[in-house]
Protein backbone atom coordinates (compact mmCIF):
# COMPACT_ATOMS: atom_id res chain seq x y z
CA UNK A 1 0.00 0.00 0.00
CA UNK A 2 1.31 3.67 -0.68
CA UNK A 3 0.58 6.35 1.01
CA UNK A 4 0.36 9.88 -0.31
CA UNK A 5 0.43 13.36 1.26
CA UNK A 6 -0.12 16.20 -1.48
CA UNK A 7 -0.01 19.60 -0.33
CA UNK A 8 -1.98 21.19 -2.78
CA UNK A 9 -5.11 20.47 -4.16
CA UNK A 10 -3.84 20.07 -7.78
CA UNK A 11 -1.11 17.77 -6.87
CA UNK A 12 -3.43 15.45 -5.02
CA UNK A 13 -5.63 16.14 -8.49
CA UNK A 14 -2.91 14.99 -10.51
CA UNK A 15 -2.42 12.03 -8.20
CA UNK A 16 -6.00 11.07 -8.21
CA UNK A 17 -5.97 11.20 -12.41
CA UNK A 18 -3.04 8.74 -12.83
CA UNK A 19 -4.37 6.68 -9.93
CA UNK A 20 -8.26 6.46 -9.68
CA UNK A 21 -7.60 3.54 -7.16
CA UNK A 22 -6.55 5.57 -4.00
CA UNK A 23 -8.60 6.11 -1.55
CA UNK A 24 -9.24 9.51 0.00
CA UNK A 25 -8.71 10.15 3.46
CA UNK A 26 -9.48 13.07 5.86
CA UNK A 27 -10.54 12.81 9.03
CA UNK A 28 -10.35 8.81 8.93
CA UNK A 29 -13.76 7.99 11.11
CA UNK A 30 -15.23 5.64 7.94
CA UNK A 31 -12.16 5.08 6.17
CA UNK A 32 -9.43 3.98 9.25
CA UNK A 33 -12.47 1.88 10.72
CA UNK A 34 -12.53 -0.37 7.15
CA UNK A 35 -8.73 -1.02 6.92
CA UNK A 36 -8.86 -1.74 11.26
CA UNK A 37 -11.36 -4.58 10.07
CA UNK A 38 -9.96 -5.32 7.03
CA UNK A 39 -12.60 -5.03 5.02
CA UNK A 40 -11.34 -2.54 2.06
CA UNK A 41 -7.39 -2.95 1.43
CA UNK A 42 -6.80 -0.20 -0.86
CA UNK A 43 -3.57 0.16 -3.10
CA UNK A 44 -3.07 3.40 -1.41
CA UNK A 45 -4.02 6.27 0.74
CA UNK A 46 -4.16 9.83 -0.54
CA UNK A 47 -3.83 12.06 2.80
CA UNK A 48 -5.67 15.50 2.27
CA UNK A 49 -5.00 16.72 5.52
CA UNK A 50 -1.81 18.62 4.49
CA UNK A 51 -3.75 20.56 1.77
CA UNK A 52 -4.70 23.87 3.35
CA UNK A 53 -7.24 25.35 1.01
CA UNK A 54 -9.40 21.89 1.81
CA UNK A 55 -9.66 23.22 5.28
CA UNK A 56 -10.85 26.41 5.08
CA UNK A 57 -14.30 28.21 4.94
CA UNK A 58 -14.49 31.55 3.32
CA UNK A 59 -17.81 33.98 2.92
CA UNK A 60 -19.01 35.35 -0.53
CA UNK A 61 -21.40 37.66 0.19
CA UNK A 62 -24.19 35.74 1.39
CA UNK A 63 -23.01 32.30 0.14
CA UNK A 64 -20.84 30.04 2.78
CA UNK A 65 -17.83 27.66 0.98
CA UNK A 66 -17.02 25.05 3.48
CA UNK A 67 -14.28 23.52 2.38
CA UNK A 68 -14.17 19.25 1.99
CA UNK A 69 -11.86 19.16 5.31
CA UNK A 70 -13.32 21.55 7.67
CA UNK A 71 -13.94 19.06 10.30
CA UNK A 72 -17.51 19.42 11.73
CA UNK A 73 -16.24 20.53 15.26
CA UNK A 74 -14.96 23.63 13.41
CA UNK A 75 -18.47 23.90 11.47
CA UNK A 76 -20.18 24.07 14.96
CA UNK A 77 -18.02 26.58 16.50
CA UNK A 78 -17.59 29.04 13.47
CA UNK A 79 -20.89 28.70 11.76
CA UNK A 80 -23.36 28.17 14.13
CA UNK A 81 -25.31 30.95 13.23
CA UNK A 82 -25.01 31.26 9.59
CA UNK A 83 -25.29 27.89 8.79
CA UNK A 84 -27.33 26.36 11.85
CA UNK A 85 -29.36 23.68 10.37
CA UNK A 86 -25.31 22.33 9.26
CA UNK A 87 -24.13 23.07 12.61
CA UNK A 88 -26.77 21.31 14.37
CA UNK A 89 -26.72 18.01 12.28
CA UNK A 90 -22.65 18.49 12.79
CA UNK A 91 -23.45 18.69 16.78
CA UNK A 92 -24.91 15.28 16.48
CA UNK A 93 -22.21 13.56 14.83
CA UNK A 94 -20.72 10.76 16.92
CA UNK A 95 -18.36 11.90 19.88
CA UNK A 96 -16.58 15.41 20.92
CA UNK A 97 -13.40 13.34 19.60
CA UNK A 98 -15.25 12.40 16.22
CA UNK A 99 -16.21 15.63 15.53
CA UNK A 100 -12.60 16.95 15.97
CA UNK A 101 -11.75 14.74 12.79
CA UNK A 102 -14.68 13.90 10.90
CA UNK A 103 -15.40 16.07 7.69
CA UNK A 104 -18.74 16.96 5.44
CA UNK A 105 -16.36 16.40 2.77
CA UNK A 106 -15.96 12.70 4.12
CA UNK A 107 -19.88 12.36 5.02
CA UNK A 108 -21.01 13.10 1.26
CA UNK A 109 -17.63 10.81 0.17
CA UNK A 110 -19.27 7.83 1.87
CA UNK A 111 -22.63 8.47 0.56
CA UNK A 112 -23.86 6.65 3.33
CA UNK A 113 -28.04 6.75 3.58
CA UNK A 114 -27.71 7.41 7.27
CA UNK A 115 -24.74 10.53 7.07
CA UNK A 116 -25.97 12.99 9.61
CA UNK A 117 -25.65 16.47 7.01
CA UNK A 118 -27.01 14.74 4.15
CA UNK A 119 -30.49 15.79 5.01
CA UNK A 120 -29.67 19.38 5.84
CA UNK A 121 -27.62 19.43 2.41
CA UNK A 122 -30.60 19.02 0.42
CA UNK A 123 -32.72 20.83 2.64
CA UNK A 124 -30.48 24.50 2.43
CA UNK A 125 -30.10 23.46 -1.79
CA UNK A 126 -26.13 23.12 -1.21
CA UNK A 127 -23.81 22.58 -4.33
CA UNK A 128 -21.41 20.08 -3.58
CA UNK A 129 -17.46 21.41 -5.63
CA UNK A 130 -15.84 18.67 -7.45
CA UNK A 131 -12.32 19.06 -9.07
CA UNK A 132 -10.20 16.91 -11.01
CA UNK A 133 -7.37 17.27 -13.45
CA UNK A 134 -10.04 17.46 -16.13
CA UNK A 135 -12.08 20.82 -14.46
CA UNK A 136 -14.20 21.64 -11.73
CA UNK A 137 -17.83 21.26 -11.50
CA UNK A 138 -20.63 21.96 -8.90
CA UNK A 139 -23.45 19.21 -8.36
CA UNK A 140 -27.07 19.87 -6.51
CA UNK A 141 -26.66 18.03 -3.17
CA UNK A 142 -30.27 16.45 -4.52
CA UNK A 143 -28.39 14.99 -7.26
CA UNK A 144 -24.80 13.60 -5.77
CA UNK A 145 -25.91 11.24 -4.21
CA UNK A 146 -26.97 7.91 -6.65
CA UNK A 147 -27.66 4.60 -4.25
CA UNK A 148 -26.61 2.95 -0.86
CA UNK A 149 -22.79 4.84 -0.57
CA UNK A 150 -22.48 5.59 -4.13
CA UNK A 151 -22.51 9.28 -5.40
CA UNK A 152 -22.14 11.26 -8.47
CA UNK A 153 -18.23 11.72 -7.83
CA UNK A 154 -16.38 10.26 -10.72
CA UNK A 155 -12.96 7.91 -10.27
CA UNK A 156 -10.58 10.39 -10.49
CA UNK A 157 -12.49 13.06 -8.49
CA UNK A 158 -12.64 14.81 -5.74
CA UNK A 159 -15.14 16.29 -3.32
CA UNK A 160 -13.57 20.05 -2.62
CA UNK A 161 -15.91 22.05 -0.90
CA UNK A 162 -19.71 22.69 -0.16
CA UNK A 163 -21.22 26.11 -0.99
CA UNK A 164 -24.70 26.95 0.89
CA UNK A 165 -26.54 29.83 1.19
CA UNK A 166 -26.18 31.76 4.61
CA UNK A 167 -29.99 30.96 6.25
CA UNK A 168 -32.61 33.36 5.87
CA UNK A 169 -34.61 31.91 8.15
CA UNK A 170 -35.20 29.32 10.76
CA UNK A 171 -33.38 25.56 10.44
CA UNK A 172 -34.22 22.30 12.07
CA UNK A 173 -32.34 19.38 12.15
CA UNK A 174 -33.83 15.89 14.12
CA UNK A 175 -32.66 12.66 14.18
CA UNK A 176 -33.44 9.41 16.25
CA UNK A 177 -31.09 7.20 17.81
CA UNK A 178 -30.72 4.94 21.20
CA UNK A 179 -28.56 8.01 22.91
CA UNK A 180 -27.16 11.15 21.88
CA UNK A 181 -24.08 10.03 21.12
CA UNK A 182 -22.35 8.12 19.16
CA UNK A 183 -25.28 7.01 17.52
CA UNK A 184 -25.85 5.92 13.52
CA UNK A 185 -29.59 7.64 12.96
CA UNK A 186 -32.76 5.23 12.81
CA UNK A 187 -33.79 8.52 10.60
CA UNK A 188 -33.11 11.51 10.41
CA UNK A 189 -34.70 15.01 9.29
CA UNK A 190 -33.88 18.24 8.07
CA UNK A 191 -36.10 21.58 7.88
CA UNK A 192 -35.19 24.89 5.95
CA UNK A 193 -37.51 28.08 5.76
CA UNK A 194 -36.52 30.24 3.28
CA UNK A 195 -38.77 33.27 3.77
CA UNK A 196 -37.50 35.62 0.85
CA UNK A 197 -37.92 32.86 -1.52
CA UNK A 198 -41.38 31.73 0.09
CA UNK A 199 -39.92 28.45 -0.15
CA UNK A 200 -39.66 25.31 2.61
CA UNK A 201 -36.97 22.88 2.05
CA UNK A 202 -37.23 19.26 3.70
CA UNK A 203 -35.52 16.25 3.25
CA UNK A 204 -34.73 13.11 4.58
CA UNK A 205 -31.78 10.73 5.94
CA UNK A 206 -31.17 7.14 6.84
CA UNK A 207 -35.19 6.05 5.59
CA UNK A 208 -34.17 5.41 1.71
CA UNK A 209 -31.53 4.31 -0.09
CA UNK A 210 -30.04 7.75 -0.51
CA UNK A 211 -30.90 11.14 1.73
CA UNK A 212 -34.16 12.13 -0.33
CA UNK A 213 -35.69 15.60 -0.44
CA UNK A 214 -39.17 15.39 0.61
CA UNK A 215 -40.95 17.38 -2.50
CA UNK A 216 -44.48 16.86 -1.83
CA UNK A 217 -44.31 18.09 1.40
CA UNK A 218 -41.95 21.18 0.22
CA UNK A 219 -44.73 21.69 -2.21
CA UNK A 220 -47.92 21.70 0.59
CA UNK A 221 -46.30 23.49 3.08
CA UNK A 222 -44.83 26.27 0.65
CA UNK A 223 -48.08 27.22 -1.06
CA UNK A 224 -50.29 26.60 2.81
CA UNK A 225 -47.41 29.11 4.16
CA UNK A 226 -48.33 31.57 0.88
CA UNK A 227 -51.85 31.24 0.26
CA UNK A 228 -52.82 31.86 3.91
CA UNK A 229 -49.67 34.54 4.02
CA UNK A 230 -48.33 32.96 6.74
CA UNK A 231 -45.15 33.93 5.61
CA UNK A 232 -45.66 37.65 6.64
CA UNK A 233 -48.22 37.27 9.64
CA UNK A 234 -46.38 34.96 11.65
CA UNK A 235 -49.38 33.68 13.19
CA UNK A 236 -49.26 29.88 14.63
CA UNK A 237 -49.48 27.10 12.07
CA UNK A 238 -53.09 24.99 12.10
CA UNK A 239 -52.13 21.49 13.41
CA UNK A 240 -53.61 20.07 10.34
CA UNK A 241 -50.87 21.94 8.23
CA UNK A 242 -48.11 20.21 10.72
CA UNK A 243 -49.62 16.93 11.05
CA UNK A 244 -49.90 17.21 6.71
CA UNK A 245 -46.70 17.90 6.56
CA UNK A 246 -45.56 15.29 8.48
CA UNK A 247 -46.77 12.67 6.95
CA UNK A 248 -45.77 13.74 3.40
CA UNK A 249 -42.21 13.63 5.17
CA UNK A 250 -43.10 10.26 5.92
CA UNK A 251 -44.37 9.53 2.42
CA UNK A 252 -41.17 10.59 1.03
CA UNK A 253 -39.37 7.50 2.56
CA UNK A 254 -39.00 3.87 1.51
CA UNK A 255 -37.21 2.78 4.39
CA UNK A 256 -36.50 -1.17 5.42
CA UNK A 257 -36.80 -3.08 8.13
CA UNK A 258 -32.71 -3.36 9.76
CA UNK A 259 -31.09 -3.91 12.84
CA UNK A 260 -31.48 -0.13 13.89
CA UNK A 261 -35.57 0.01 13.01
CA UNK A 262 -37.97 -1.28 11.31
CA UNK A 263 -39.44 0.67 8.25
CA UNK A 264 -42.42 0.84 10.03
CA UNK A 265 -41.05 2.61 12.41
CA UNK A 266 -39.33 4.97 10.78
CA UNK A 267 -42.11 6.57 8.78
CA UNK A 268 -43.77 6.61 12.19
CA UNK A 269 -40.95 8.96 13.49
CA UNK A 270 -40.61 10.66 10.57
CA UNK A 271 -43.81 11.95 10.14
CA UNK A 272 -43.38 13.08 13.87
CA UNK A 273 -40.22 14.43 13.93
CA UNK A 274 -41.51 16.15 10.93
CA UNK A 275 -43.93 18.08 12.60
CA UNK A 276 -42.08 19.08 16.38
CA UNK A 277 -39.25 20.73 13.58
CA UNK A 278 -41.55 22.42 11.94
CA UNK A 279 -43.09 23.46 14.75
CA UNK A 280 -39.73 25.30 16.55
CA UNK A 281 -38.63 26.49 13.24
CA UNK A 282 -41.93 28.28 12.81
CA UNK A 283 -41.82 29.10 16.66
CA UNK A 284 -38.67 30.84 15.63
CA UNK A 285 -39.77 32.19 12.76
CA UNK A 286 -43.26 33.98 14.83
CA UNK A 287 -40.51 35.80 17.18
CA UNK A 288 -40.70 33.12 20.24
CA UNK A 289 -36.95 31.96 19.97
CA UNK A 290 -34.81 29.77 18.79
CA UNK A 291 -35.15 25.78 19.99
CA UNK A 292 -31.59 23.95 19.45
CA UNK A 293 -32.96 20.76 20.85
CA UNK A 294 -34.33 18.26 19.52
CA UNK B 1 7.19 3.81 5.54
CA UNK B 2 9.13 5.69 7.94
CA UNK B 3 7.21 8.27 10.49
CA UNK B 4 8.48 10.96 12.23
CA UNK B 5 6.56 12.18 15.00
CA UNK B 6 6.54 14.10 18.12
CA UNK B 7 5.20 12.20 21.31
CA UNK B 8 5.00 13.54 24.38
CA UNK B 9 7.63 16.70 23.42
CA UNK B 10 9.61 14.08 22.21
CA UNK B 11 10.94 13.71 18.86
CA UNK B 12 10.19 9.99 17.64
CA UNK B 13 10.81 7.90 14.43
CA UNK B 14 9.30 4.85 13.76
CA UNK B 15 10.36 1.86 10.70
CA UNK B 16 8.42 -0.33 8.42
CA UNK B 17 5.08 1.49 9.06
CA UNK B 18 2.43 -0.35 7.15
CA UNK B 19 0.66 3.01 5.13
CA UNK B 20 -2.77 1.46 6.68
CA UNK B 21 -1.80 1.23 10.09
CA UNK B 22 -3.40 3.24 12.93
CA UNK B 23 -1.63 5.61 15.11
CA UNK B 24 -2.79 3.65 17.64
CA UNK B 25 -0.65 1.10 16.99
CA UNK B 26 2.40 3.08 16.35
CA UNK B 27 2.32 4.11 19.81
CA UNK B 28 1.35 1.06 21.39
CA UNK B 29 3.51 -1.52 18.96
CA UNK B 30 6.70 0.77 17.48
CA UNK B 31 7.37 3.38 20.45
CA UNK B 32 6.26 1.53 23.73
CA UNK B 33 3.46 3.67 24.50
CA UNK B 34 0.56 1.23 25.76
CA UNK B 35 -1.23 3.84 27.63
CA UNK B 36 -4.08 4.12 24.88
CA UNK B 37 -5.84 1.15 25.13
CA UNK B 38 -6.91 -0.66 21.91
CA UNK B 39 -10.85 -1.74 22.33
CA UNK B 40 -13.04 -1.06 19.39
CA UNK B 41 -10.88 -0.09 16.99
CA UNK B 42 -13.83 1.97 15.35
CA UNK B 43 -13.83 5.26 17.10
CA UNK B 44 -17.06 4.44 19.57
CA UNK B 45 -15.05 3.52 22.42
CA UNK B 46 -12.82 6.46 23.37
CA UNK B 47 -10.39 4.05 24.75
CA UNK B 48 -7.40 5.41 22.51
CA UNK B 49 -8.22 9.02 22.72
CA UNK B 50 -4.92 11.30 22.64
CA UNK B 51 -4.31 14.44 21.78
CA UNK B 52 -3.03 15.33 18.04
CA UNK B 53 -1.60 18.82 17.60
CA UNK B 54 -3.63 19.54 20.95
CA UNK B 55 -6.89 18.26 19.96
CA UNK B 56 -8.52 15.31 21.26
CA UNK B 57 -8.81 12.54 18.26
CA UNK B 58 -9.42 8.35 18.70
CA UNK B 59 -6.00 7.16 17.73
CA UNK B 60 -7.64 4.26 15.89
CA UNK B 61 -8.84 6.61 13.25
CA UNK B 62 -5.91 8.21 12.69
CA UNK B 63 -3.39 7.06 9.76
CA UNK B 64 0.12 6.73 11.15
CA UNK B 65 0.75 8.69 7.84
CA UNK B 66 -1.34 11.28 9.26
CA UNK B 67 1.08 11.72 12.51
CA UNK B 68 4.59 12.56 10.26
CA UNK B 69 5.82 16.12 11.50
CA UNK B 70 3.03 16.36 13.95
CA UNK B 71 2.39 16.23 17.84
CA UNK B 72 0.70 13.90 20.05
CA UNK B 73 0.39 13.62 23.11
CA UNK B 74 -0.59 10.56 24.88
CA UNK B 75 -1.83 9.80 28.55
CA UNK B 76 1.77 8.97 29.87
CA UNK B 77 2.45 13.08 28.76
CA UNK B 78 0.71 14.41 31.13
CA UNK B 79 2.05 13.61 34.34
CA UNK B 80 5.17 15.86 35.11
CA UNK B 81 7.61 13.01 36.13
CA UNK B 82 6.23 11.36 38.98
CA UNK B 83 3.62 14.23 40.13
CA UNK B 84 0.50 13.38 38.38
CA UNK B 85 -1.42 15.48 36.34
CA UNK B 86 -4.89 17.00 39.02
CA UNK B 87 -7.18 15.17 36.58
CA UNK B 88 -5.08 11.80 37.03
CA UNK B 89 -4.77 12.78 40.72
CA UNK B 90 -8.51 13.26 40.73
CA UNK B 91 -9.68 10.14 39.50
CA UNK B 92 -7.21 8.06 42.05
CA UNK B 93 -8.88 9.89 45.00
CA UNK B 94 -13.11 9.73 43.78
CA UNK B 95 -12.16 5.80 42.78
CA UNK B 96 -13.10 6.36 39.45
CA UNK B 97 -10.72 3.56 38.08
CA UNK B 98 -12.18 0.29 38.37
CA UNK B 99 -11.13 -2.14 35.97
CA UNK B 100 -9.28 0.38 34.42
CA UNK B 101 -9.58 -0.05 30.49
CA UNK B 102 -10.97 3.12 29.53
CA UNK B 103 -9.53 5.23 32.77
CA UNK B 104 -6.48 6.69 29.71
CA UNK B 105 -9.24 7.54 27.57
CA UNK B 106 -11.49 9.32 29.47
CA UNK B 107 -8.41 11.14 31.61
CA UNK B 108 -7.48 12.59 27.99
CA UNK B 109 -11.11 13.59 27.35
CA UNK B 110 -11.70 14.97 30.96
CA UNK B 111 -7.82 17.06 30.58
CA UNK B 112 -8.58 18.79 27.77
CA UNK B 113 -12.33 19.52 28.59
CA UNK B 114 -10.79 21.24 31.88
CA UNK B 115 -8.02 23.14 29.86
CA UNK B 116 -11.45 24.55 27.65
CA UNK B 117 -13.75 24.66 30.66
CA UNK B 118 -12.48 25.45 33.98
CA UNK B 119 -15.32 24.76 36.35
CA UNK B 120 -18.00 22.72 33.91
CA UNK B 121 -21.25 22.05 34.79
CA UNK B 122 -22.82 18.33 34.71
CA UNK B 123 -23.85 18.59 31.35
CA UNK B 124 -21.18 19.66 30.15
CA UNK B 125 -18.88 17.29 31.64
CA UNK B 126 -21.28 14.22 29.87
CA UNK B 127 -21.08 16.14 26.75
CA UNK B 128 -17.37 16.38 27.18
CA UNK B 129 -16.98 12.80 28.01
CA UNK B 130 -19.97 11.04 25.68
CA UNK B 131 -17.12 9.27 23.75
CA UNK B 132 -15.54 7.40 26.23
CA UNK B 133 -17.24 4.09 27.02
CA UNK B 134 -17.01 2.45 30.58
CA UNK B 135 -18.35 -0.95 30.71
CA UNK B 136 -17.96 -1.06 34.52
CA UNK B 137 -20.15 1.34 34.28
CA UNK B 138 -18.81 3.14 36.92
CA UNK B 139 -19.69 6.56 34.96
CA UNK B 140 -20.99 8.64 38.71
CA UNK B 141 -17.51 7.96 39.83
CA UNK B 142 -16.19 8.92 37.00
CA UNK B 143 -18.26 12.59 36.86
CA UNK B 144 -17.25 12.67 40.78
CA UNK B 145 -13.53 12.51 39.74
CA UNK B 146 -14.05 15.46 37.29
CA UNK B 147 -15.73 17.68 39.52
CA UNK B 148 -12.45 16.59 42.33
CA UNK B 149 -10.21 17.47 39.35
CA UNK B 150 -11.82 20.94 38.47
CA UNK B 151 -11.91 22.01 42.27
CA UNK B 152 -8.65 21.32 42.60
CA UNK B 153 -7.57 23.00 39.42
CA UNK B 154 -9.80 26.32 40.31
CA UNK B 155 -8.25 25.93 44.06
Amino acid sequence: MDFLRPTTLAEALAAKAERPDLVPIAGGTDVMVELNFDHRRPPGLLDLTGIAELARWSADGDVLRVGAAVPYARIVQDLGDRLPGLAMASRTVGSPQIRNRGTVGGNLGSASPAGDTHPVLIAGDAVVEVASARGARSIPADEFYLGVKRSALEPDELITAVRLAAATGPQQFAKVGTRNAMVIAVCSFAVSLHPERLRVGAAVGSAAPTPRRASAAEEFLSAELTSAGLWESREPLPDSVQRRFGELVAEAASPIDDVRGSAAYRRHALAVLARRSLGWAWREHSGGGNERCA
Amino acid sequence: MRVNVTVNGEARSADDVWEGESLLYVLRERLGLPGAKNACEQGECGSCTVYLDDVPVCACLVAAGQVQDREVRTVEGLADGETLDPVQEAFVQAGAVQCGFCTPGLVVAAHDLLRRSPSPDDPEIREALAGNLCRCTGYEKILDAVRLAAAKRGA
